[in-house]
This record gives C-alpha cells, structure tokens and sequence, in this order.
C-alpha cells in the first residue's frame, strides 16, 4: 500500500511522501530553520468571494494537516499579470503545489476538502473514487 | 403578417453603412473578403491539422503589426513560443524583431492536464488577465487565439469552459480588437467543438485535399455577416512568403482592352495578322503537331517584347530553360542577353509537381513579381496530366482572365494530336473558344519534302490572312514564305 491516510483530527505532520526522496522531516517537528516542506502558491483574480473562500480554505486544510511545515504565498494576478503569465496560470483561483514535487494544480475554490488533499498528494486519489473506503 | 418581415436594426445598419474591416494584408484574402475581417471583432478560422491555420493567424498579427501599424497579441495554446518563432521566421517574418520593437506580444499557453486537480468552483480569469496585459502592454488592435479548442483537453469542466468562451467573445468585442480565433474541424460541426456557435460575424474555413496524389489546401468563407463575400473555394498556398489564396475566378469580363499592338518577333507573321501584329493583351494560342515550331513561335514573341524593352515571364513545363536557351540559340535568339538583364524570366516545372490550383497560385505570384509584359506557357497540354479536363478547363480560364485583367499578353502552345486534319483544329484542353488569336502549325509532306505549314485559324479584332504559309526555321531565324503555287493544297 502506497496510500497515506490520515486520520482527520490529527495534528501530526504526515509521514513523509514515499514517492520523495526528502528526508528533512523525519515526522516529529518540523525543523526550524530548513525551508519548509510544502510550498504552495495560491493565484486568485482579485479578492472576489470567491477568491476569500478559496484563501480561507487552503489556509484550514494546511493549518489542519500541514501546521508549522508549510509556506503558502497569495498573488492577486490583477496585481501580477507577468506572474500568472509565467506561472501559466489559466483558471482563477489556482493553488500550485511547488515542494514537494510533483508539481500540482489545484484549480477552484478549494471546497472540496477531499480534492485539495488529493491534489496536495495528502490523500491517495482511490479514497474519493471509492466512497465506501 | 402585414409587412414581409424586415431585418433586424444591426443587419440594417451593416447592410446600409457596410460593415468597416480589418485588412489582412495576406494576398487574396482581403480581395474574396471585400476588403478584410471584421473590425473590431472576433473571425473563426476553423480546418483540420496542416491546412495553415497558425499561420494565417499569425500572418494576420505580423502583416497588422508591420504594414497597418496595429500591434497585436498572438496567444498560442498549441505551441511554445520557440516553436512559432522558428516556424514564421522561415517564412520571412521577422517575428522576433517585432517583439522586441514592442508591436507584437506572444503569451503561449500550456497546461498539463495530469497536474491539474479540481477542487470546486473556477473561471478562466487567468486567461483574460493575461490577454488583458498583454494588449495592453502593446497597444494591441488585433489578437490571435491559436487552437482556442485545445482548452477543451485541459480544462476538466465543460461547462465552466463554455460559459467562460462565451464571456471571452464578448470581452474580445468589448475590447474592440480584430481578433482571429482558429480550432480544429469537426466530424459533424464545423468545428470539433463547435467554437461556431460563440463567432457569428465571420468564419472561414480551411481544407486539405488529396487528388490526383497532389495536395491542395483550400479557403471558404463559411459565412461573413453584413458583408458581401466570394463563395467559392480559393486554393492556398504556402510558401517562402507566407500564405496567398488564389482569388482568380473572381475576375469578370469587364476587363479593358488595348488597341496597342506588340510584335510577334516575325514580321511575316505580323503581316498576316492585319500587318501589325497580335493585340497587347490578347490571348495567343499556338497549336500544333510535335516538332512544328510551337516553342520557337513562342520564343520568337519573348524576343521581340525583350528587344522593345518589355519583359516576359517564361512558363515551361517541358524543357529546362537552359534547353531552350541551347535550342534558340541554334535558330539565332540571344535569349542569354535577356535573362541576365533581367527582362526574359524562365520558370521550369514539371506539372505533376504540384495541384493544378499550386500551379496557378504560384503563376499569380511570379506575374506579381516579374510584372511581365508578357507571359508564355508552353505548353499549356501538360496540365491534361494533372487533372481533370474540366479542371483544367477551368484553371486555363482563370489564367486567361486574370492575364487579360492585368493587360499582358499571354501565349499558350498547345499539342495537337494525330494525323487527322479535322482533329488539329481542336485543343484537348477545350479553350480555343477563350482565345483571341490561334495558330495553327502542322508539319506537310508535299511531295517528299516534310514542311512546316502555319494557318491563322482565327485572330479577333483584325483583318488576317486565311493564307496559309510555310515556317522556315534556320540558324538567322524564323521566317515566313508563300507556298509556291504547285504545293499550295487544295482548300481543306
């Protein structure tokens, strides 16, 4: 089994990805002064209602399963257009998965809890295939 | 209903005002489009891979930016920026240039559809953000949305797209750019995923052949509101200079005619045509059986235009031009002295090479480049290998038209085949109806001699001779001389 599950009220770290080859968070704390492990950069069109439930769920879902090993970035493309040119950045809101790799997308307001632990390589994609499991 | 049912306010007013367009400065287009694309608003270019569309959108953005001083945005979601650069630079576009100069942005978008994870609610606000810098950054008049349809493989949700689509049209008008927004055709909608239903002022359609084992790309206007268009289809060509379509058969019968006259090189011949030789601007068909003299006719009228300073545009599709050079030469025509001032031009190429609407694009471009005086296809039989009768037909026809609209004189030597007397007086290719002045040469063996008789079998506009003669073709030159009265024939 490659899945990684998490138990849903646990605020301990994740065991590290084992398709990554880091090994700075040995899953105690996390460590002071090396860059963090997650580092997500979340593109919104503005502060539009959208783009606040999108922000106000990227933060609980990193506070929730991320805490202290993360660092997360919010650019209002209206602001940085050459941002989202170079970041190719198509769909608002749009939260991209730098660290740790592979790169991912996660595009929409981030509702769906379940995708963006998909997306954040938190949750194996067989879970919401299958909601018996 | 009282009334008949009138049209709507907005066709009204197009049809009354006609609508303001945006001149493509590709050659032909703006001609079947009655002067250009819509201003200021979106044009559909749909076809399938291969038959040009990037580079008529990218055409569209260059030609704006460097002849009609509208800088433009070109947004790719096909290529990468490298690639296009590359791909125009071959064809004379100095693309990179014009971005740095400014005039032109080019954002490629790529999306990895294997990245992306949907997690709710989205637009597609990052593609009018950058649309949006980009036009700005430019002082754009004119965009290109390059395979527009490939959203389709990377946006998960249709319907966000569609609705997205839409808004993007109306934000294009909105802008007031001239736009050109190019996908892919479809099996049973024009295109893959009917991009129609979002353009309805203009949509152009591009097609690729196979006939005959020879491709042809070819150009419809599908539809074009407000605006009057041609209907049929135009082929295209694409080459060192870009993209051209082949408007030809859009010329009428109003064209002028000149009563200047231009020497055929041979002075009895002249003689037999009122004394004056053929019409500028007429069509000259020289036919006859192998070996008559058809080739040195014809170079006998290159001669004379060259001499009087005028030039000529060779088109043979049998011999190479240093054959013919050797050939003429041996019969006393410098032809050497022509080519290298510039006044004499050869085009050899075989007929299969290309489609027969190749063929009469590229006669179109040479005659826009050489601007002859004169032009000779020789001879115009060869085209019977590559198509259809009736195609060819048609092809001679527009040459025909197009020449006389442009005031040049064109010649065409035609093979006649058989022994059978009846049978010379017919052309295979059916145009002798479409001609002004036709010879006819034909070799006779009278009384053991084999000799070269020559007829005016019709010359329009002037008092010619129904006498035939014999064609001496010696080292000095090509001449005419009375039969004697014992060989003449009797009448056929």
């Amino acid at each position: 089994m490659t899945a990684i599950r998490l138990p849903p009220s646990t605020h301990e770290p994740p065991p590290p990805d084992s398709r990554s080859e880091e090994r700075h968070n040995p899953g105690t704390r996390p460590c002071d002064s090396s860059a963090p492990a997650y580092v997500l950069t979340l593109y919104v069109a503005s502060l539009t209602p959208r783009s606040v439930i999108a922000i106000q769920s990227v933060k609980e879902v990193c506070e929730r399963h991320l805490q202290g090993q993360y660092s997360l970035e919010v650019v209002d493309i209206y602001e940085q257009p050459s941002a989202a040119k170079r970041e190719q950045i198509v769909a608002a809101p749009t939260l991209i998965k730098r660290l740790p790799l592979p790169l991912r997308r996660l595009i929409g307001d981030m509702a769906d809890t379940q995708r963006v632990l998909v997306g954040l390589d938190l949750k194996a994609r067989d879970d919401i295939s299958n909601p018996l499991v | 209903m009282s009334e008949p049912q009138r049209m709507t306010q907005p066709d009204q007013e197009a049809f009354v005002a006609g609508i303001s367009k945006c001149p493509t400065g590709i050659r032909g287009l703006d001609e079947i489009t009655d002067g250009g694309l819509p201003l200021g608003r979106p044009t559909l270019v749909a076809g399938a891979a291969g038959c040009g569309k990037t580079l008529i959108a990218m055409e569209f953005i260059v030609r704006g930016a460097r002849d009609f001083d509208e800088p433009g945005v070109f947004m790719a979601f096909e290529e990468s920026a490298g690639e296009l650069i590359a791909n125009v630079t071959s064809l004379g576009f100095a693309l990179d240039t014009l971005i740095d100069q400014g005039r032109v942005a080019i954002d490629c978008v790529e999306i990895e559809r294997s990245e992306i994870e949907e997690t709710g609610d989205y637009d597609l606000e990052g593609l009018f953000v950058r649309l949006g810098s980009a036009i700005a950054e430019v002082g754009a008049r004119r965009v290109a949305l390059d395979g527009l349809d490939a959203l389709f493989a990377a946006i998960p949700s249709e319907a966000i797209l569609r609705g997205e689509l839409r808004r993007l049209f109306r934000w294009l008008k909105a802008q007031g750019v001239s736009a050109v927004i190019t996908a892919e055709r479809g099996e049973k909608t024009l295109t893959r995923h009917g991009l129609e239903e979002y353009v309805s002022d203009c949509v152009i359609f591009l097609d690729h052949r196979v006939s005959n084992q020879v491709a042809t790309r070819r150009l419809r206007i599908y539809k074009y509101r407000g605006s009057r268009h041609g209907t049929n289809e135009y082929p295209i060509l694409i080459d060192e200079q870009g993209f051209s379509v082949m408007p030809i058969s859009s010329v009428g019968l109003d064209h002028r005619v000149s009563r200047e006259r231009v020497s055929s090189g041979i002075a009895e011949l002249d003689e037999m045509l009122g004394g004056r030789g053929y019409y500028k601007g007429s069509s000259i068909l020289v036919s006859g059986t192998s070996g008559a003299g058809k080739t040195s006719l014809a170079i006998a009228l290159a001669d004379s235009i060259c001499r009087q300073g005028g030039r000529c545009l060779h088109w043979s599709s049998e011999e190479s031009p240093d054959q013919i050079l050797r050939n003429m030469a041996s019969i006393g025509f410098d032809l050497a002295t022509h080519l290298q001032s510039g006044r004499l031009h050869c085009h050899a190429v075989r007929p299969t090479l290309y489609g027969l609407e190749n063929h009469l694009v590229r006669l179109h471009k040479l005659v826009g480049s050489v601007r002859p005086d004169a032009v000779i296809l020789d001879p115009i039989t060869s085209f019977t290998a590559i198509g259809e009768p009736l195609e060819v037909r048609i092809m001679l026809t527009r040459i025909i038209d197009f020449l006389k609209g442009a005031e040049i004189t064109a010649l065409f030597t035609g093979l006649t085949q058989g022994t059978d007397p009846t049978a010379w007086e017919r052309t295979d290719e059916g145009v002798s109806s479409l001609i002004d002045t036709w010879l006819l040469l034909r070799m006779a063996n009278v009384k053991g001699t084999r000799r070269r008789l020559i007829d005016v079998l019709k010359s329009r506009g002037m008092a010619h001779s129904h006498q035939a003669r014999e064609l001496l073709i010696e080292d000095s030159g090509i001449s005419l001389i009375d039969l004697p009265s014992n060989l003449r024939e009797p009448a056929a």
